[in-house]
């Protein structure tokens, strides 16, 4: 009868944190690896149309963004309103197309070259006047699979 | 002695209870950066580069499906006045044509749909459109699966995809735009 006391009494009466760590670096790693780092901030104001018939775009580092809408407050007294290009992190016009391409295309290995996506991501209220021009400049670039970027319509 | 022992004691183990405070700093910083948002859109071949316009007047005109969008954003099916919500019914029908029609598609591998649009359309527009005309031919081939093979078009091998896509090819010419209407 005093055994079992005594290890009764001897027990901790504190729930162990020692795992605490272990579970919140599980939730970190996850998050790490979902976890796709802003690298470009929006100089035009961007609202993609709607679209039933999507492709989701896979394998990140195979796709180049191409930006194109009205620039946003902040930016409208320096470039006015009109539908501009934005390219990386800054305002581009069609002929800095190629040489972005190229940029990207050097990042990616020779093997995946036919791959390489261009993501058009195109406010709804442009006119097609520059997307067609885009579309040309991309097309002398020999940039053929795009991918013009929407939101799933519910219908 | 008494020196020793409080050695002994320090010796024992790390403090492992901040470990879980910089853990917690590190997620709050992935959770607020994260953006998991994914990229989806409408994926487009374009064709390659080439000065010269393909000339499609030496096509059989019953074969072409023309689709004009003008800068006001209005429809034009070869020659009248569309609405969008009846393109996809009517672009199938030419497609297919199932009665055989004199004015309509010879065969779905002959059709070819011509796409034009204003320099002054709406992109938004244009992308319904474009979708709309993607749709038929998704549903087309949907269609043809499932007549053939008994199954959705995504749930056939890579031979069977191929033979449907030579039965049914996705044609859509896209047209340099015109210019009449303002850019805004």
């Amino acid at each position: 009868m005093s055994k079992f006391k005594k290890n009764r009494g001897k027990a901790s009466p504190e729930v162990s944190t020692a795992s605490l760590p272990d579970i919140i670096f599980m939730l970190l790693f996850f998050f790490m690896v979902v976890t796709v780092l802003r690298d470009a901030e929006l100089k035009v104001e961007i609202e993609t149309p709607r679209a039933t018939e999507l492709t989701k775009l896979e394998k990140k580092s195979l796709v180049n963004y191409i930006y194109v809408g009205a620039p946003v407050e902040k930016y409208k007294k320096e470039y006015g309103t009109k539908a501009r290009i934005q390219l990386g992190d800054k305002f581009a016009s069609l002929s800095d197309i190629p040489l972005f391409l190229e940029q990207h295309r050097s990042k990616v290995p020779e093997a995946q070259h036919g791959g390489i996506k261009s993501s058009l991501r195109i406010d709804k209220g442009v006119t097609m006047g520059i997307v067609a021009d885009t579309k040309t400049a991309l097309r002398k670039a020999g940039q053929l699979l795009i991918n013009y970027s929407a939101k799933k319509k519910e219908s | 002695m008494a020196k020793t022992n409080s050695r002994d004691r320090m010796k024992n183990e790390i403090n492992a209870g901040s470990m879980a405070d910089i853990a917690f700093l590190l997620l709050i910083f992935f959770l607020v950066t994260t953006t998991i948002a994914e990229d989806k859109g409408v994926l487009v071949k374009l064709p390659p580069w080439s000065e010269d316009e393909p000339d499609i007047t030496k096509l059989k005109k019953r074969n072409v499906y023309s689709v004009l969008v003008n800068a006001d954003n209005q429809l034009l099916v070869r020659g009248d006045l569309a609405q969008l919500d009846d393109l996809r019914e009517n672009a199938k029908t030419f497609i297919m044509n199932p009665q055989r029609a004199e004015d309509m598609a010879e065969a779905p591998n002959k059709a070819i749909i011509s796409l034009k649009n204003d320099r002054g359309t709406e992109y938004g527009t244009y992308l319904e459109v474009y979708n709309e005309l993607k749709a038929a031919y998704r549903e087309l081939r949907d269609e043809y699966a499932e007549k053939k093979y008994g199954k959705l078009y995504e749930y056939c091998s890579k031979e069977e995809r191929a033979e449907i896509r030579s039965a049914i090819p996705l044609i859509i010419s896209e047209a340099e735009p015109t210019n009449f209407g303002d850019e805004g």
